[in-house]
This record gives structure tokens, sequence and C-alpha cells, in this order.
């Protein structure tokens, strides 16, 4: 039988509380990983985009 | 032999009255010729931040089937089998990738003030996919029917008393939250996003800000 502190441990997870925000570390890291998935579409370039050149019409 | 006879409702200049028709009208007339199922794009699309709202239909798919198979499983086949436990992780990653999916959406289309050129109604639909959406995953929460649903259930009550709808959802029984989870609001959820999609085809994708089109 698993003990009261291992219970405690595999339920409870870790938070950080700054004033009013208290948010569990995993939430916090989802939230940054989508922050760094929102640069990386605003900065890295689609494939085809070198191709179309200054003159951008339409592209299928 | 009787010859077998057709007539054009709506012939000889009158116009028709038939309901058909009007339907027809009606679902022709949803978006501009040739722009339901488009094969090209303006220029400006080439590029990862205009590939979130696709990404999120994509994932709200694979919510939907592997929702469908554990529905067809019941509420405690996931408990007990290998597959219907991996269905479930299948259903509940989807589910999450959805969700990252649809707010790094969001956040392109607020950056790029995606309401210009006449485009209000699909920024306030797409607000009522995402309420719709957090709804019926938060009943979906209550539908998992182990202690964890029980301990989310305990600690909403009190707030959906205290706005006065507990009387109607009442979190704490589980038939009615599985009912909701699994029918309501996903009927919900479809019908905004079939909306929201049909309004984008209708206007066409925002430029960007430093585009003259659409201001």
């Amino acid at each position: 039988m698993a003990s009261p502190d291992l219970l405690l441990s595999a339920s409870s997870g870790h938070y950080i509380h700054v004033g009013v925000i208290n948010v569990s570390v995993t939430n916090l890291l989802i939230v940054l990983a989508m922050i760094v998935v929102f640069v990386l579409a605003l900065v890295l370039p689609f494939p085809g985009a070198a191709d179309l050149g200054p003159d951008r019409g339409e592209q299928s | 032999m009787t010859a077998l006879r057709t007539t054009t409702v709506g012939a000889a200049g009158h116009p028709s009255t038939n309901w058909t028709t009007w339907l027809r009208g009606r679902i022709s007339g949803l978006v501009p010729p040739g722009e339901a199922l488009p094969d090209r794009q303006p220029a400006y699309v080439v590029s990862w931040i205009y590939v979130f709202g696709v990404l999120t239909l994509a994932a709200l798919v694979v919510v939907l089937v592997s929702g469908a198979v554990l529905a067809a499983g019941g509420v405690a086949w996931w408990h007990v089998s290998g597959l219907g436990h991996f269905v479930n992780s299948m259903h509940l990653w989807s589910v999450e990738l959805f969700f990252a999916f649809m707010v790094i959406h969001l956040w392109g289309k607020f950056w790029m003030a995606a309401w210009r050129g006449k485009r209000v109604l699909t920024w306030v639909i797409g607000v009522l996919a995402f309420v719709a959406s957090i709804g019926t995953a938060f009943t979906g929460y209550l539908s998992q029917s182990n202690f964890d649903a029980q301990w989310i259930s305990a600690e909403a009550k009190d707030g959906l008393n205290a706005v006065a709808i507990g009387a109607w959802f009442n979190v704490l029984n589980p038939g009615q939250m599985l009912l909701w989870h699994v029918l309501l609001l996903p009927v919900a959820v479809g019908i905004v996003t079939v909306w929201h999609i049909v309004l984008v085809r209708r206007h066409g994708v925002v430029p960007p800000l430093d585009s003259e089109r659409g201001e």
C-alpha cells in the first residue's frame, strides 16, 4: 500500500503562486510552449514563400 | 400505361414558391461561387500563422471520432480495456491540441485585428466557438467516471450555484453532464464551427495589417 506522502506527492503537483496568480508548473510550461510555437509561426518562413518573390499575386 | 409527367414550378416567369427552391438558393448563396472549397489563396496566406485555424479543425475531427468510439464503448469501457484506454488518451490529447491550436489561432487573429473588412461576425462566432468548446471540455472532465470527475464537480457546484444555473445545469448529476458532453454541446460546437467557416469563406482570409486590402 502506498504511503500517504507518496499519495500526496502524486496528486498535488507543484504550483507557482505570485499574488493573485496561482498556476501549476505543468500548465505554465504548456502556456510557455504555446507562446514559443506562436512566435515561431510568425518568424519561420513558410515553404514556398520565397518562390513568390516581391510581386505577390494569388497562389495555388 | 400512364405517362410520367413532370412540372416545373416557377416556370413562365413566376417566382417559385417551393421551399426546396428557397433552401437551394440559400445554400448556394452562402459563399461566393468557387469559394466553398477554393484551390487558390491570396499570397499573404503563405505564413505559418494562417495554419492554426485548419489545425484546430483537424484536431476537432479527431476529437469527434475518438469521442464517438468512446461513446460506443460506454462510460466504463476505458477503465477496463487497453484499447479503451488508448482511445481515451487519444480523445484527451486531441482536445489538448485542439485548445492549443485554437488559442494560438485566437492570438494571431487578435494581433492582426481580424475583425477588419466587415469580419466582425466571424470574430464573434469564433468567440462563441471558444466558449462552447470550454463548456464541452468541462463536461468532459465531469464524465470521466472517476474520482477526478467527482472532485471537479464538487468544486464547481458552488460557483455554478452562485450564478444561479445550478438547478438546470447540475454538475453533481453525472448523467446530465454526460448528455451535455456527448450531444448538446458538441452539436453547438459543430454549428458555430460550420458557421465560422462559412463566414471565413464568404469574406475571405483577413489580410495582414500592412496590406491595404480589407481595411
